[in-house]
């Protein structure tokens, strides 16, 4: 089977990254490469096979219910390319 | 517009007390200063993972087994993908296709026909319950937002219920019985003003009679109790008097304003997302055994509408005392260990429906706070019922009790409240009432044996309220029937 | 002949430190000295804190004259990709994304390195986000390969690869997505180990591929990867994925166990692409086995030629899912001239990602999404289950299984840059072994003509990372490859 047809342009707004026009017509073809190579996988018998999700899979993997210190604000906040009061500056969120 | 009926769901969001986060061991929270309840985890820095937090796991079991769901032998996590300032990871760590808890049920009661008459009872049927984690709190500033992360990966689960609601009253109903079984179980607090519970509805409209449902319309941000009756009422007449004027219901998410009683489109179905949803990588599945849930079921409080059921019945009350009770559990048992003690359950009903309640209104205590506890009311009632102080002198002692914490006999004796005037100056004081009073003394001898109590009141006061109201009636008609 | 400091081993530099032969300070002072001498050259390093490696040696000389000595690993210097995170330290992940990132916290293998002594030394260059094979990727420029510096060292852990192979670290930390560890060391001439998935903890290591993951030591010996293991394996509870299991003593177990093996070859793995000369090292290696007693079987990994396309698919999943954390919000790289949030996201990721790491991006939001994903992310999971279950039905005959670690040699810098299919083809060896969750180890078993290092890749039984050091260093102590050094100083230094 040939691979199906990428739709740049949504994929790139899914993931929120602007794509120049060049960026788009490279990666359009380059994805459809890589595609048309995982392509192949269709021919795989997996009927009554389970999907891997995790390795070597184990159950139950949880903490107790007991708090611990976090960081500071100023920790918290050390990286932020924008703050006010303590907090991480946007521009207006509308919705 | 009689030949229409309304068809609505809920999705409530119900944080999970618990004192760390679902995913991180930093504290949870409310009104703390911003930004102070976060860690590496919580803000998702590069490199950091979640780890599950077995308290929340145990609440919403224990949510499914109150809430008659089926619980999930196997369960995972799934990352729902979508980008907002308030969701650190830019996905969100929930349960998609293995929620925990599946059907089940919410017992409700509409309004009565009056204040004092039981509503119908029905039972919501639930769709699923499960779990996730609770996104930042963005405030809006007046040319940008400010985000503070406190709020972020606290416990938080997701209540769906079948599309089976026909009013804003029923989804009212809903709210306020789940509200009473969370608190209950000790799951949350479910304080909306809080953000302990949030709620969005599904609402729709169809043709009396038609089968299929009608294009739905999701209402977001029900946040308060009022609001969702309210919003739920307004989306209503808004679709009735839009079918009515020839116009179609467009699928869409509304925005209710409160404040405003109104509401306004956030976005239609075209543009819905995809949210990309997949196994999350970093967590594994759980499996929850017999064992777990035996342990969880142990744990199980008896339901709020059985044990206002159980009242009523065994304790003979009516069910006006028990709709004060009932809807907080603390009160409820309080009754209920008080009317053991003093095998008096009306008037335990009464003392603390009316004076009790307004006791701890007025010092804003909670139930547990109160220095009264159900041994010092029954030994009170107790007193009242053996004629050992009046019912004055029992306000009194009970106001006493409120600010000491002492026990009713201890108060009586300091404050000197027993009725116990002597003999002697109670026979005075009876013949005193009686020879001023003769208008009530010819009515009493022409055979109207209520006007006695006219005698009363002046021995009482001449008492100071000491009189043992029990000798005074036997003193008054020994003299009477000279 | 004695080595230079700088080119001893973690074993060797143990014992003089502990006889008191040298101090940690002049280690350290050793290292930095030779890391600016060739860096300029190598530039395996984004950047290193040379006060406060010297401080951290200085503390550590003074709990030796005090008897307080933290083990084995205490005053060595070990150099972090630049995905691990050090508190205090830049985390970049070779990203303009992180250009300005200082991490608040440790991870856990850099708490562990901490506790017993171990010097942090520097941030090592990668392929941005840990995505490529050839440390090209880098938005802060690529590495080049210490035995020809026109070429690249493998990727995507190339600085750390490179930097033990010039001499500027006694050892260092990778981490291996995709043969991450194991190309690297391959085409540097060093041994790297990438262990069980689950054997690590990944807390603090920057998100590619979450279920693929797993943090590694690069070494020159096979005794120094033991003596690695020895500090960083074990249970953690801030890694949900991360196995409770008893640890051994690696390195005390190293000697014990002398075989012979029963060793299988994969004929999936001896197929079209395979350079002559590298099937020939390998050839040998397992002559070498042969000759020991070691029974070798030929195997079959029959789904290997679905390796590369279901690795594509889900490391291009997880990371399309890991990397939408790296908005310009919260840290990170913020557009100087976005209108509104939207805006924000869309510029920041566009002007703070390269172009590998977007394609990645794209892909794996495409195979996530609505109406593809049961085709392409749920299929290549179960295929997946398929490939593991290859490798276990092999290790019913066998211990261990001998491959190439990569196709071909170091190859030419620019070389494979335009063609990413070509690229992923580099890690066709290696990737099964991440997607099966088992430990793989690439040791050097001979050069080129033109003097470039091979390396023979041995794939353990999950947790088997004891009988698969020892398999290993028994070929090592017959051998002297890993001996040679790259003369540096005579070439020209690359652009």
């Amino acid at each position: 089977m040939s691979a199906d047809k990428i739709d740049i342009n949504h994929l790139a707004k899914l993931a929120r990254i602007n794509l120049t026009e060049q960026e788009k017509e490279r990666f359009a073809a380059q994805l459809g490469d890589v595609l048309n190579y995982i392509a192949e996988l269709k021919e795989v018998d997996v009927t009554g096979i389970e999907p891997t999700a995790h390795a070597s899979p184990v159950y139950n993997v949880w903490a107790e219910d007991i708090a611990k210190p976090g960081l500071s604000v100023t920790e918290a906040l050390q990286n932020a390319p924008a703050q006010r009061d303590n907090m991480i500056v946007v521009p207006k969120v509308v919705e | 517009m009689n030949d229409y009926e309304v068809v609505i769901g809920l999705e409530v969001h119900v944080q999970v007390k618990a004192n760390s986060k679902m995913f991180t061991r930093v504290k949870t929270g409310f009104g703390h200063p911003e930004n102070t309840l976060t860690d590496p985890v919580v803000l998702a820095l590069p490199g950091v993972l979640p780890v599950m937090n077995h308290a929340a796991l145990d609440a919403i079991i224990k949510s499914g087994l109150l809430l008659s769901c089926d619980i999930a032998p196997y369960c995972k996590w799934d990352r729902k993908n979508y980008f907002y300032p308030d969701s650190p990871k830019n996905y969100q760590i929930t349960q998609y296709d293995k929620p925990i808890c599946l059907r089940g049920n919410v017992e409700i009661e509409l309004p009565g026909s009056a204040r004092n008459v039981m509503g119908e009872h029905k039972l919501i049927p639930l769709t699923r319950i499960h779990l996730e984690e609770d996104v930042g709190k963005l405030n809006h500033a007046a040319f940008d937002s400010l985000i503070d992360y406190n709020r972020a990966g606290t416990p938080l689960m997701e209540i769906v219920t079948d599309p089976a609601m026909q009013s804003a009253d029923e989804a009212f109903a809903f709210l306020t019985a789940l509200k009473t079984v969370m608190v209950y179980g000790g799951i949350s607090d479910c304080d909306m003003e809080k953000g302990q519970m949030r709620c969005d509805a599904n609402i729709s409209i169809r043709p009396k009679g038609q089968e299929q449902l009608g294009t739905k319309v999701e209402l977001k941000n029900l946040n308060s109790i009022s609001y969702v009756r309210d919003g739920i009422s307004h989306e209503i007449l808004r679709q009735l008097s839009l079918v009515k004027s020839g116009g179609k219901i467009v699928q869409e998410t509304r925005d209710y304003d409160g404040q405003t009683g109104t509401s306004q489109s956030l976005r239609t179905k075209e543009d819905a997302h995809d949210y990309r949803y997949f196994p999350d990588p970093d967590l594994m599945p759980v499996k929850v055994d017999e064992a777990w849930k035996a342990r969880l079921k142990a744990e199980c409080p008896e339901m709020p509408f059985d044990k206002q059921r159980r009242f009523m019945k065994e304790y003979d009350i009516p069910y006006t005392i028990t709709s004060v009770l009932i809807p907080d559990k603390s009160l409820s048992d309080y009754f209920e260990a008080t009317a053991k003690l003093c095998g008096q359950a009306h008037a335990a009903g009464n003392w603390i429906a009316n004076d009790l309640l307004r006791e701890i209104g007025k010092s804003g205590e909670s139930i547990d706070q109160c220095k009264i506890k159900p041994n010092h009311l029954a030994a009170l009632i107790k007193l009242i019922t053996a004629g050992t102080i009046s019912t004055t002198a029992a306000r009194e002692v009970f106001s006493e009790m409120a600010s000491t914490g002492e026990l009713p006999e201890k108060i009586v004796e300091r404050k000197g409240l027993t009725a116990s005037a002597s003999s002697d100056d109670l026979e005075t004081w009876c013949k005193d009432s009686i020879a001023s009073d003769p208008k009530a003394l010819a009515e009493f001898k022409a055979g109207k044996d209520s006007a006695i109590n006219a005698f009363k009141g002046p021995v009482m006061k001449a008492a100071k309220g000491k009189a043992n109201p029990k000798l005074v009636d036997e003193t008054l008609r020994r003299l009477l029937a000279l | 002949m004695s080595e230079p400091l700088h080119y001893k081993s973690v074993a060797e530099l143990s014992s003089e430190l502990s006889s008191k032969k040298i101090s940690s300070v002049e280690l350290t002072q050793a290292v930095i000295a030779r890391t600016k001498a060739v860096d300029a050259k190598v530039r395996a390093f984004n950047s290193f804190d040379e006060a406060d490696a010297l401080a951290q040696a200085k503390a550590s000389d003074e709990r030796r004259s005090s008897a307080k000595t933290l083990g084995v690993l205490d005053g060595i210097p070990i150099g972090f990709k630049d995905v691990i995170s050090v508190k205090g330290q830049p985390l970049t992940a070779s990203s303009n994304m992180l250009k300005n990132f200082v991490s608040p916290y440790d991870a856990t293998v850099t708490q562990k390195l901490k506790g017993v002594g171990a010097i942090s030394w520097g941030r090592l260059n990668l392929d941005e986000f840990a995505m490529g094979s050839s440390t090209e990727n880098s938005a802060f420029g690529q590495t080049h390969n210490p035995w020809d510096l026109e070429r690249v060292p493998g990727g995507s852990s190339g600085g750390s690869a490179a930097a033990l192979a010039a001499g500027e670290a006694p050892a260092t930390l990778g981490s291996d997505t995709g043969g991450s560890i194991r190309q690297p060391a391959a085409l540097c001439g060093v041994v790297g180990l990438k262990p069980t998935y689950g054997l690590i903890s990944r807390y603090g290591l920057i998100a590619f591929a979450s279920s693929l993951d797993q943090i590694g030591p690069f070494t020159r010996t096979v005794e120094d990867s033991a003596i690695l293991l020895n500090a960083i394996a074990g249970h953690d509870p801030m890694d949900s994925t991360s196995f409770k299991t008893e640890i051994p003593d690696y390195r005390a177990e190293l000697k014990k166990r002398k075989g012979p093996w029963k060793l299988g070859i994969p004929k999936e793995y001896f197929g079209e692409g395979l350079d002559p000369e590298v099937t020939k090292a390998v050839e040998d290696a397992v002559s070498f086995y042969k000759s020991k007693g070691c029974e070798i079987k030929e195997i079959s990994l029959p789904h290997t030629k679905y390796a590369v396309g279901v690795y594509y698919i889900i490391a291009t999943a997880e990371c399309s899912s890991n990397l939408a954390r790296y908005d310009g919000v919260r840290y990170g790289h913020r557009s100087k001239d976005a209108n509104d949030i939207l805006d924000l996201y869309f510029k920041s990721r566009a002007e703070g990602f390269g172009a590998e790491v977007k394609r990645r991006i794209i892909l794996g939001t495409y195979v996530l999404s609505s109406g593809y994903q049961d085709a392409y992310y749920v299929r290549a999971q179960k295929v997946r289950t398929l490939i593991r279950r290859d490798f276990l039905e092999a290790y019913k005959d066998v211990d261990a299984v001998i491959t190439p670690t990569s196709p071909t040699p170091a190859f030419k810098a620019g070389e494979k840059a335009a063609n990413p299919l070509a690229m992923y083809l580099c890690d066709v060896y290696t990737i099964g072994v991440n997607l099966a969750g088992l430990p793989g180890l690439s040791i050097p078993c001979g050069y080129s003509k033109s003097g470039l290092p091979i390396g023979l890749q041995l794939i353990g039984k999950p947790y088997g990372e004891s009988e698969l050091l020892s398999i290993a260093h028994s070929y090592e102590q017959e051998h002297t490859w890993g001996t040679r050094h790259p003369n540096i100083e005579a070439q020209k230094g690359a652009l």
